[in-house]
């Protein structure tokens, strides 16, 4: 016999739902605006995209309710709002990518624009939850969306990608749901805060149970932030998507999943297991050392830069490791300068998307390609040696600044040791950084290429290059009130 | 006047920036106008400096991230002042003698960025603002050596640029430590030097931080074993890059000692005394050894800069009035002279396209107005008294006389090594008959390598036999430092050390 359960829908607090309820509305809106008409440019949804982002991004940022809302499966702290900010922006400068003056396979589907904000609402929703269920959902959502988005590039290659990425993500997702089962099945719980309490109540009692589930955790979250050895895929992926997108995956994904991994470490960390910090504490050495050793060897530029995300990543999960106030508002700082900075670089190699490949059977953008750019095209040579050196971390660039904040709060945190070395592995990173400016700069061109390294701009795509390289260049400025936002935030989620 | 500094350190960046719309036939002429108004603006600074005035001048503040405590703060003292003119009048020379013709326009662009870092470097008074500028002056200085260099400029440049940003790395998380420390002491987020200096830091962790600045600075003076990438990047190196580097670049790691090394670990200063001294007669000794066995012209130049570096840092870590002013004047010096020498051999490389000795000789009857400056120039290089070179070689080595008699006559016979290969050299190239009948043909230097030329002469000797003007600043500053040096040791050593210091000036 059913009882009857009765919900007032006050106490639901739909309004914490309202983000996702946005752009989930937007992309089923796109898809109702093409069955009406489908001889639609694409701009329109480019630009319908943005409005749908804009709106939610003001929601998000106007939010002022409870916490938490929809049988306290949402969770909208300041942590879930920074995510969500930095995701819609991050969004919101990538979707402008595919006013390209090429035509492009994808974007002539209206469903590419409705996939990207189904996309969207799956990584808020993985941010903006601490119950793993919630964040399964929205980890799935968001990477159905986007296998499909890379195989829409409709190449031999992107196929290759999608179905790689797929196969990979589908065993990390198996990887998650067996985390969570183990979880239920020791602490009777999936929200991380119950978890968190009965773990500090047990003291590990069910240590071998736990520690399971932890194993299966790192290795879904690895999948996702990319680290080694489950990073296998990344390379082939960026290869086959397009340079848009591939972008894209270097870092809208990664905040979501170093969210979930902030969220899901802290309890263990903050507890007190050696285990795990250990664990994490090689996983992490290993990430950042192997990537940036691999990435020295790449010829194409799309691969190093693949390996170098994988790098960036190891780098700030050393935040999620030393876990204090000032190494996760590190965290938020890098990640934020990592985007414009990576929005800038991909942006400048999907502008010099040819599509015959002059110069190499295998890769578009392999580093001949770019042999001699600055005498070709000066002004575009410099803007991406600057994004170059300040994925380099040289001064006074964008990621210049948040290496300097991480390192200041991993010292802080008296983690000297590791300290020194993530500098050490940022100096053998510099080298394959100027392996591209040494070839702009320093080499001739190739005489027989006939290079079009402009090919694929549009007044759009140079506007994001050159906005992007504004906040680059000009980041010094930028660190103070960034600072200031970020730490507002973090601080009042507690971490 | 009150943003003079400022002025003086954007400008040359704003000009190059403006500089792109010029038309490359003019570019030269551009780059020589702005190089010139930026070396009035420098000796203006001279002017307005005041000897006897506060500890730093021209010093500008305002906070960029406040909440870590970084600020945009700027100032100098009689040390960086000269250093900074030395900057801006090197760069006005090398452009005057400037004859590239590939892209010059990027070149001029290039040396007038590299212009600002300088200046910033020297005049930076927030260990962030200075780290910025630091590394920020290795990415021309790699465009330039890669981009106009010769055969193996790539491979050059790349070394270049990963030693020294892998030693500033360390040094990058020396500062960091430092500024946490500073933390927990006081409750401050501070990165200006003027607050660091004013801290007690115990003996045990000033050891430590002393070995991370020290390498960051080392690589860059640069200082054996670390010195490896140097004669690759001379090697390679355009005319006009050999010149800045030997003349400005290299001068930034010794300053880094000066303005860092010494009033923030004045034990550890104490402590490694005898370690970096160790080190710096190794470097003067042995590099002195391999420039005599060198072929090559610029080769031998590069391996004699290199010994000279030995003789500055022994001279800084005398830690007493004599050495530390002489060793600064000596950087100022070795400056003009080593970037004359360049300057030099660029002349008759252009000329005959090699630059082995071997294939000289007989050139003092051929060019007799390039031999007579050469031969002043090799004379001041040497440390021929009444020229500059003499003034900062015998204070650095009097300096280190008051610590250890041995090691500075082990310190002065670089000295005479110095004049054998330098004469060696000369007599080779110049004098007896001409190896090869294209020498014959040669002409003498010209109007625009003489206006190059004769300017850096005249410092050469005005500095030799009066260099009051200079030393008199330098001095006061440097006492100043020494003074808060004393006040902050801890260790026994090091107040007897920095004690004698003392005594020595009250016997003045």
């Amino acid at each position: 016999m059913l009882h009857t359960i009765t919900i007032s829908l006050s106490s639901l607090h739909i309004s914490t739902l309202m983000p996702m309820i946005i752009v989930i509305l937007g992309g089923l809106g796109i898809l109702c605006i093409d069955l009406i008409n489908k001889n639609l440019s694409k701009s329109l949804y480019v630009m319908l995209s943005i409005l749908v982002l804009v709106i939610d991004l003001g929601v998000v940022l106007g939010y002022s309710g409870p916490s938490r809302g929809m049988f306290d499966m949402i969770l909208s702290d300041g942590i879930a709002t920074l995510g969500q900010i930095i995701i819609l922006v991050a969004s919101m400068l990538f979707i402008p990518l595919s006013l390209t003056s090429k035509r492009f396979h994808e974007y002539s589907h209206p469903e590419f624009f409705a996939l990207f904000l189904f996309m969207t609402a799956g990584f808020q929703f993985m941010v903006a939850t601490d119950n793993l269920m919630l964040i399964f959902i929205g980890l799935e959502t968001a990477s159905l969306s986007l296998y499909t988005i890379i195989a829409l590039h409709n190449l031999e290659k992107s196929f290759e990608a999608a179905i790689k990425y797929f196969t990979m993500g589908a065993l990390a997702a198996g990887f998650f749901v067996f985390s969570a089962m183990l979880i239920y099945g020791v602490t009777g719980s999936i929200e991380l805060h119950k978890i968190a309490k009965v773990i500090a109540l047990d003291s590990f009692a069910s240590q071998l149970g736990l520690l399971g589930a932890v194993a299966f955790m790192f290795a879904a979250l690895g999948f996702k932030l990319s680290f080694i050895p489950f990073h296998t895929w990344v390379p082939d992926v960026y290869e086959g998507a397009s340079a848009a997108t591939a972008g894209y995956i270097s870092i809208v994904p990664k905040i979501a999943g170093l969210i979930v991994a902030l969220r899901f470490f802290d309890i263990f960390i903050t507890a007190g297991n050696e285990w795990v910090y250990n664990v994490l504490y090689v996983i992490i050495i290993i990430t950042m050392t192997f990537s940036n050793i691999m990435a020295l060897v790449q010829d194409s530029v799309k691969r190093m830069l693949a390996y170098s995300s994988i790098s960036h990543a190891g780098f700030v999960m050393t935040a999620v490791l030393v876990n204090t106030t000032a190494s996760h508002n590190a965290l938020f700082l890098y990640w934020i300068m990592f985007t414009f900075t990576n929005l800038g670089a991909f942006a400048m190699l999907w502008i010099s998307r040819y599509k015959r490949s002059e110069f190499s059977a295998k890769y578009d953008h392999p580093y001949q390609k770019f042999a001699g750019m600055v005498t070709i095209k000066p002004v575009a040579a410099t803007i991406m040696a600057i994004f170059m050196l300040s994925l380099a971390g040289v001064p006074p660039f964008a990621l210049f600044w948040g290496k300097l904040y991480l390192l200041g709060a991993i010292i802080n945190s008296g983690n000297t040791f590791l300290a020194i070395l993530m500098v050490l592995n940022s100096a053998i990173a510099a080298y394959y950084y100027l392996k591209l400016v040494v070839f702009m700069f320093l080499k001739e061109p190739d005489p027989k290429a006939n290079v079009a390294y402009m090919k694929n701009a549009s007044t759009a795509l140079k506007t994001i290059v050159g906005f992007s390289a504004a906040v680059t260049i000009l980041a010094i400025f930028t660190i103070e009130p960034f600072l200031e936002m970020i730490s507002s935030y973090v601080v009042a989620s507690g971490f | 006047m009150d943003h003079l500094l400022s002025l003086i350190i954007f400008f040359p960046l704003f000009a190059g920036v403006l500089g792109f719309i010029v038309s490359k036939d003019s570019i030269k002429a551009y780059g020589i106008s702005i190089a010139t108004v930026e070396f009035l603006l420098s000796l203006a600074l001279w002017f307005n400096y005041n000897p006897a005035g506060n500890n730093f001048q021209f010093v500008e503040y305002f906070p960029l991230i406040s909440a870590y405590g970084i600020n945009y703060h700027i100032g100098i003292d009689g040390i960086s002042l000269f250093l900074i003119i030395l900057s801006t009048f090197m760069t006005m020379i090398s452009l005057i003698a400037l004859n590239i013709e590939k892209d010059i326009k990027n070149l001029v662009i290039t040396i007038l960025v590299l212009e600002m870092t300088m200046v910033g470097v020297f005049s930076a008074l927030d260990v962030i603002v200075f780290y910025l500028f630091w590394e920020l002056s290795l990415v021309p200085m790699l465009y330039i050596i890669g981009a106009w260099g010769g055969k193996l400029r790539v491979y050059a440049a790349v070394k270049f640029f990963l030693y020294t940003f892998a030693g500033s790395l360390i040094m990058l998380i020396g500062i960091l430590y430092l500024a946490n420390y500073f933390h927990s002491v006081t409750g401050i987020w501070t990165f200006s030097i003027t607050d660091w200096q004013l801290l007690v830091i115990p003996v045990n962790l000033q050891i430590i931080l002393f070995i991370a600045f020290f390498i960051g600075f080392a690589i860059k003076v640069p200082m054996f074993p670390f010195h490896t990438w140097l004669p690759y990047a001379h090697g390679q190196a355009p005319t006009i890059g050999s010149i800045i580097l030997a003349a400005v670049l290299l001068k930034m790691g010794t300053y880094g000692f000066v303005r860092f090394s010494l009033p923030l670990f004045p034990d550890a200063s104490v402590y490694f005394t005898p370690f970096i001294a160790t080190l710096a007669i190794i470097m003067i000794i042995y590099t002195a050894m391999v420039a005599f066995a060198q072929k090559d012209m610029k080769q031998v130049i590069a391996y004699s800069s290199i010994s000279h570096m030995g003789v500055i840092v022994l001279g800084t870590f005398a830690l007493n009035a004599e050495g530390i002013t002489g060793s600064v004047f000596f950087m100022l010096s070795h400056g003009i002279v080593s970037g004359a020498l360049f300057m030099l051999v660029g002349v008759i490389y252009d000329r005959r396209h090699t630059k082995l000795m071997s294939e000289f000789g007989g050139l003092a009857s051929i060019m007799p107005k390039y031999a007579t400056i050469f031969g002043i120039i090799l004379m001041s290089s040497v440390g021929l008294p009444l020229t500059m070179g003499f003034v900062g070689e015998f204070l650095s080595l009097v300096g280190f006389y008051k610590v250890s008699p041995v090691m500075t006559a082990l310190g002065g016979t670089g000295i005479i090594l110095g004049a054998i290969y330098m004469l060696n050299l000369f007599r080779e190239s110049f004098f007896g008959k001409s190896k090869s009948k294209e020498n014959e043909k040669l002409k003498d230097l010209n109007k625009k390598e003489l206006m190059a030329l004769v300017p850096l002469v005249l410092v050469v000797i005005w500095l030799g036999v009066y260099p009051k003007p200079i030393l008199t600043p330098i001095d006061s500053s440097v006492k100043k430092m020494l003074n808060l040096m004393q006040l902050k040791a801890q260790t026994p050593e090091a107040k007897e050390r920095l004690l004698v210091v003392k005594k020595a000036k009250e016997a003045k």
